[in-house]
């Protein structure tokens, strides 16, 4: 601790138009060390490592490296301080072998093949197209091309995400290494597993904002914990829900049964039920496996094993039209994805009447306006600019893609994020609308990733952590910090007793014990 | 965006002209159209009359036609290149089956390369997701080839130009072409398909965001097969009107309309990239067009220097026109 921080960041700020993605962040890495960098989604992690590797400016804050001011207004700048990011894709280019691209980059090759050997791989041909290796590989590759050149400071964002057990073993190896010879690396991963074996301090983010930098010792998962959630940290209470917003009562067989769903490595033997007349919640990190959920559950993708069924009938979906038929419908958070910007409210609306080839003829005008009409006052969507959809504010375009749905009586709403990027108005009125919905015997099933709207909407909440449902809460078990836990892939045991958060203390060698028997889903 | 339209403050004249003109953009292309009228009437005093109004009508609804394949193809991001040796092939196998054929039996061979094109186009791009531009050129070159090889083994029986389609291509009636009575209803039925019922909705959806369709349960190939098919069979009527109105059959009758009907559509306000346009915009950037070649020819300039000012013409036209409609 004594010696001096090899880069060192502070009060570091972007604003993307009136939303600020980073306020007053920090980051101190010393030589040495392995340093871990974490924080709930949203809370700034890529936004940080874009501006510490100079592939976007900040708006404020100071970086020091080595103790000297250095503005890096580029990645090539960010490569001269000794900068060096591995991101979570691929960045050899494709088309070209692996020799060129080492050239591409001034990489020198013999460094490179020593450690290409060294983290595993023994037979690489580096006259092999890129875009015949493997993924795993490949990222070791990446991870090798940026170890060559002796970066001073190496930032590695989910580095062992896509990799088989034993190349992850050595990738850590590797890492671990690289802090005894007196370089730094910047670590993010979702997986404390990870971290606790190979981190020595962790700095945590929240909504912008470096909140803690601590040392990583047994136990301090529960004080990372606390730190992403901030001071919302007291036991929240469901509030009673009238009786219009209850649940209907749930029948015996399940509206949708999802069993051993598997797509590709990154869903592996989900199963849950969905009931008419519920809200049920998906909780996860980036990239755990919910958006293919999701989009298997769509008919946008076909899942490699498992069943999903409707009404207990077994299903197939090869195209979104098979899943809407069987009445599930897909509401993705990106609105881009959803609507046809240049045309109107109304046509984006009425789509999905016209999708199939019966209904290619004359549009019954009139009847067509009245379930529009009705759809537009059901969601209070403002139809000042309705001539195009794009003209809309981003709120009113996230209640058209819900309100297509609506009009077309959908029986089950999947709805990924669909308050992502929406002003606070607006979201109240999803969150009653999707209440409503399911109040007339509909269900829903509500991807978030903002935790606090679980306990305003869900009646169930599914947690998925590396592709696997790791918990299934009911709502009044579901408060921010059991959630957080458990999508950390951390074991339920201490859910209940909110002292431990409040104390780490005395938590820390239960804690540290039961976070070192496995946790579901950190073995890759 | 959305604020301006409410904004209460009087706008300057220049720019409530341009949201005038932004709002129907048919206004500033009829504004066009008589300008150009105008201009030949100076030029040449007296030419503009009723049968020089008849001739013009004649001659523009075969390209007005073409057009309407294009219009069609480019509200989904594509194009159809294949629609003027479509039209040559319905039209040369008219001319030909009719010396020794029943005319409906005529008719229906002439009509056969036109669906199978459309089918073979539509099942490329729609299914196989090959680029329009190159799907329907390569259809094109083979169709001219098929035609080639036709054409010898109808050599000795020759070729003769049916009344019905000299009458419906050239004659008038009360000095009012009879192609009208083709193109009317025709022109009708587009504009009805685009604007009110299920499958010009989703031509204007896929052209605007493809995914955005899938996830609404569209299936992109069902859409684009119909859209090539319907194409393909405009271009086969639009050859056996064309052949009444030229009344020579030749293996390149219709090419030269094909750039002109891609021309037509974007003078009209059709996006190449999809999602935005009508025809009636399309009709009279036919017309338009139909026009500025009358008055290019009396100008008695050399061919290079004529086309060379056709082509800036059409340039300054769309950049101009997209400018006024546009309000970005």
């Amino acid at each position: 601790m004594t010696s001096n921080p090899l880069l060192d960041a502070t009060g570091v700020a972007k604003n993307y138009g009136a939303v600020a993605a980073l306020r007053n962040a920090s980051l101190s890495v010393l030589p040495g060390e392995v340093h871990a960098l974490m924080g709930a989604n949203g809370a700034g992690k890529s936004t940080l490592v874009k501006i510490l590797t100079g592939a976007i400016p900040a708006n404020a804050g100071r970086i020091l490296i080595r103790g000297e001011a250095r503005d890096i207004r580029s990645p090539a700048a960010g490569r001269r301080a000794g900068l060096l990011p591995v991101y979570q894709e691929p960045s050899l280019i494709p088309d070209l072998d692996v020799l060129s691209n080492l050239r591409l980059t001034g990489t020198p090759v013999e460094p490179f093949r020593a450690w290409v050997r060294e983290l595993g791989i023994p037979d690489l041909d580096i006259r092999d197209t890129a875009r015949d290796i493997p993924l795993a590989v490949l990222r070791v590759l990446d991870l090798a091309r940026a170890l060559a050149v002796e970066p001073d400071v190496l930032l590695l964002d989910e580095m062992t995400a896509a990799l088989p057990a034993n190349l992850a073993e050595k990738v850590l190896e590797v890492v671990r290494r690289q802090g005894d010879s007196g370089r730094a690396v910047i670590f993010i991963s979702h997986r404390f597993v990870e971290i606790s074996a190979l981190c020595d301090r962790a700095t945590v983010l929240r909504d912008g904002e470096t909140v803690g930098v601590v040392d990583i010792v047994p136990g301090v998962e529960e004080k990372i914990v606390e730190l992403m959630l901030g001071t919302r940290i007291v036991k929240t209470h469901v509030a009673a829900r009238s009786a219009a917003q209850k649940a209907a009562p749930a029948p015996a067989r399940p509206r949708l049964a999802v069993r051993n769903l598997r797509v590709g490595t990154k869903l592996n033997d989900v199963s849950f039920d969905l009931a008419d007349g519920e809200v049920a919640g998906v909780v996860a990190l980036e990239g755990q496996g919910q958006d293919e959920l999701f989009a298997a559950l769509a008919g946008s993708i076909r899942p490699s094993g498992g069943a999903i069924e409707v009404d207990g009938q077994p299903a197939k979906f090869s195209h979104p039209i098979d899943a809407i038929r069987a009445g599930l419908a897909y509401v993705p958070g990106d609105r881009a994805e959803a609507l046809a910007m240049q045309r109107s409210v109304r046509e984006n609306i009425a789509l999905p009447f016209s999708a199939a080839l019966r209904n290619w003829g004359p549009i019954a005008m009139r009847q067509e306006r009245a379930k529009v009409v009705s759809a537009i006052a059901r969601l209070q969507i403002d139809t000042r600019a309705q001539g195009e959809v794009q003209r809309l504010s981003g709120g009113n375009q996230q209640k058209v893609t819900i309100a297509r749905w609506i009009a077309a009586d959908t029986r089950t709403l999947l709805c990924f994020d669909p308050t992502r990027g929406i002003d606070v108005g607006t979201k109240q009125e999803i969150y009653k609308l999707l209440r409503e919905v399911a109040g007339h015997g509909k269900s829903v099933l509500f991807y978030t990733s903002e935790l606090e709207e679980v306990q305003r909407v869900c009646d169930r909440v599914i947690v998925i952590f590396g592709g696997r449902v790791v918990d299934i809460f009911a709502v009044e078990e579901a408060d921010e910090p059991a959630l957080m836990r458990a999508a950390y892939g951390l074991p339920r045991g201490a859910k209940a007793d909110i002292g431990i958060l409040a104390d780490p203390h005395s938590s820390s060698a239960e804690s540290a014990s039961s976070s070192d028997s496995n946790t579901p889903g950190a073995t890759p | 965006m959305s604020t301006t339209a409410i904004s209460p403050q009087p706008v300057p004249f220049g720019r409530r002209v341009k949201r005038f003109m932004a709002d129907r953009p048919l206004i500033p292309l009829i504004i066009l159209l008589v300008i150009l009228v105008v201009i030949l009437q100076v030029l040449r005093p007296g030419i503009v009359n009723e049968r020089w109004i008849a001739n013009t009508i004649k001659f523009a609804i075969p390209l007005a036609i073409l057009a309407g394949c294009q219009t069609m193809t480019m509200l989904t991001g594509g194009i159809d290149l294949s629609i003027g040796t479509v039209a040559t092939m319905s039209a040369f196998i008219m001319a030909t089956q009719i010396v020794n054929q029943d005319p409906a039996v005529a008719f229906a061979l002439a009509m056969m390369p036109a669906v199978l094109i459309g089918l073979v186009n539509g099942i490329g791009v729609g299914v196989f997701r090959v680029h329009p531009l190159i799907m329907t050129l390569g259809t094109s070159l083979i169709g001219t080839g098929c035609l080639q090889v036709y054409q010898r083994t109808v050599i000795a029986s020759g070729a003769r130009i049916p009344d019905f389609l000299a009458w419906l291509g050239t004659g008038l009636t009360y000095g009012i072409p009879n192609a009208l009575l083709l193109f009317v209803p025709l022109a009708a039925l587009i504009v009805f398909t685009l604007s009110r019922t299920g499958f010009g909705r989703l031509l204007y959806a896929v052209g605007d965001n493809e995914r955005a369709t899938r996830l609404s349960g569209v299936q992109y190939w069902q859409v684009i097969t119909a859209l090539y098919v319907i194409s393909s069979v405009l271009a086969g009527i639009t050859g056996l009107l064309y052949i009444g109105l030229i009344k020579a059959p030749s293996l390149s009758l219709a090419e030269p309309l094909v750039l002109p009907s891609v021309a037509a559509a974007v003078i009209g306000g059709t996006s190449i990239f999809g999602g935005r346009g009508g025809y009636t915009g399309t009709i009279i950037g036919a017309l338009i067009l139909t026009v500025l070649t009358t008055l290019l020819t009396i100008l008695q300039m050399p061919e290079g220097a004529r086309r060379i000012l056709f082509g800036l013409i059409v340039l300054f036209v769309t950049a101009a026109y997209l400018r006024i409609v546009e309000e970005r």
